[in-house]
């Protein structure tokens, strides 16, 4: 690790200020994926801005009913936060599906979002990488790609995205609040995150010195009916292979509104828009959510390590949402 | 590869001079001001500095949990965190959990049941297990009650608020038994 100068920032705007001055300076909030990238030499910063005490750390209504989350609240504090248990229980659940307690504990809402992948090559500096060192390579391409991308990927890299709350939030069309030089934006989180392309070193579209201060979640009451399903190699602490976020509205037997997106299968949170145009409209049935699941992953491209995460995507999406009809009409009666 | 702009070439410091910076922390009740490399994490500041070697550096990249510690009455990892970005935090490690010779019920459970082989890992399970007890009785969910759901201390739901401290020894069924004396089930 090379050594780095610290500076703890009094308030966003000079945060940002301070970042956007200095090439080298990076935002510092629990620290948990960052400090870890810095020892294996995966990042290199010599400044940090700690922007972690500043009060962001809250759950807040704001007039028009969406629900806004400050980018430092710690990621234990969201998934236990009464309104967001049940406004959003999806997301609730996917945050306690992320990481272990500890983690949870120390990492924040916005560090959550701008963790890197897990795949292995990208860790591990002796391996060629695109993202790493762009133009290098992609060594997961003919390697090891059991946690690897299947959908959006490119020639050039194959890695997912590793966060579970970022799944739930892209299912719930959050937006994310962002500071910059030039005043404050927001950006669909569905927009956040690039697909890899020829640029796979860049996971997002923010800009040296931009900093996310906040998460707002419109007021849908379908994300009232949702829940999250993560699948991995072990039951807990582990990333996920693949994971389904989904919400469901039902209607007599109708489904009215759906929100699904996919995580361990994308560059970034995959807002499956081809499943719920699938579902709407439809009856709640196996028949229904295996038609939607296929038309979702008929653009799959899979490697002989990764295969599996086109059936297992279909068997956990089915899953859920017979759980979730379950949950708002009851099984079906027994044969 | 022709399609690459230059541009992205990854920015990359290479200062080379450690930088210093002066803090306080207040370990197991003791208060202690120190001078530390802006690079040292809590866990290289207990175990060299501050001679506390409770806390166990296992795999120091945030994976195995033998870094537990009670940081500002929340457990966390020391290996992942940076001294300099805690000036002022009030840590607790487990051989600060003991009141004189008396140990704490969840160092006794463990003795009591064997939640251990080896031990490495221990210092950061009690802490964990202290800490997660805690946590239940404030009403956090788990991933096994889900976002909503009753809240019973199962074998279950212990194992999986607990998943965050491996034990290679394999000692998880005496750990649970511990946990579950501590809580009189």
């Amino acid at each position: 690790m090379i050594p780095f100068d610290y500076h703890r920032a009094l308030d966003t705007r000079s945060a940002v200020e301070t970042v956007a001055a200095h090439p080298h300076a990076t935002f510092l909030a629990g620290g948990t994926n960052l400090v870890d990238h810095m020892k294996l030499g995966l990042a290199s910063p010599d400044l940090l801005v700690d922007v972690s005490r500043l009060p962001l750390d809250r759950v807040e209504i704001l007039q028009d009913g969406r629900v806004r989350i400050g980018a430092t609240m710690r990621n234990s504090d969201a998934a236990a936060h009464p309104l967001i248990r049940a406004r959003y229980p999806a997301l609730s659940c996917a945050l306690l599906a992320g990481a272990s307690a500890q983690i949870r504990n120390v990492a924040t809402v916005g560090g959550n979002l701008l963790q890197r992948t897990r795949c292995g090559y990208f860790q591990d500096l002796t391996t060629p990488c695109n993202k790493r060192s762009p133009g290098a390579g992609c060594a997961a391409i003919g390697g090891y790609t059991r946690d690897h991308a299947i959908l959006g990927t490119s020639p050039h890299c194959i890695a997912t995205h590793p966060s579970d709350m970022a799944v739930a939030l892209a299912a719930f069309d959050a937006d994310v609040v962002v500071l910059g030089g030039h005043g404050e934006r927001r950006v669909a989180l569905t927009h956040l995150y690039r697909l890899p392309g020829t640029s796979p070193h860049r996971d997002t579209v923010l800009e040296h010195g931009e900093l996310i201060t906040g998460v707002e979640l419109p007021a849908i009451p379908v994300a009232r009916h949702s829940t999250y399903r993560k699948v991995r190699d072990r039951a807990s602490y582990a990333f996920a292979l693949v994971s389904v976020a989904a919400a469901l509205a039902i209607e007599d037997g109708l489904i009215t509104d759906a929100r699904v997106a996919l995580g361990g299968v994308a560059h970034r949170p995959w807002r499956a828009y081809t499943v719920e145009a699938e579902l709407r409209g439809h009856p709640t049935s196996e028949k229904t959510y295996r038609r939607a699941a296929g038309a979702e992953l008929s653009e799959a491209l899979v490697h002989t390590g990764n295969a599996f995460k086109v059936p297992l995507v279909t068997n956990t999406l089915v899953a859920v949402l017979r759980e979730l009809a379950w949950r708002q009409s009851g099984p079906p009666p027994a044969s | 590869m022709s399609d690459w702009p230059l541009s992205n070439a990854l920015p990359r410091s290479t200062r080379s001079e450690p930088i210093e910076t002066s803090l306080k922390l207040r370990v197991d009740g003791e208060h202690h001001e120190l001078t530390v490399d802006t690079r040292t994490t809590i866990l290289d500041a207990l175990r060299d500095r501050l001679g506390n070697t409770a806390a166990k550096k296992g795999c120091d990249h945030g994976q195995c949990g033998a870094c537990t510690v009670l940081l500002d009455g929340r457990r966390a990892l020391t290996c992942l965190a940076l001294a300099v970005a805690h000036d002022g935090a009030t840590i607790v490690t487990a051989a600060g959990l003991a009141e004189r010779d008396e140990l704490h019920p969840m160092q006794q459970a463990f003795l009591d049941h064997d939640g251990l082989q080896c031990g490495y890992c221990t210092p950061g399970q009690i802490c964990s297990a202290v800490a997660m007890l805690e946590e239940f009785a404030a009403g956090h969910p788990s991933a096994v009650t889900g976002g909503d759901g009753p809240m019973e201390l199962t074998r279950e739901e212990i194992r999986e608020r607990l998943s965050g401290n491996l034990c290679r020894c394999g000692a998880y069924d005496g750990i649970v038994a511990a946990v579950r004396q501590v809580t009189g089930l």
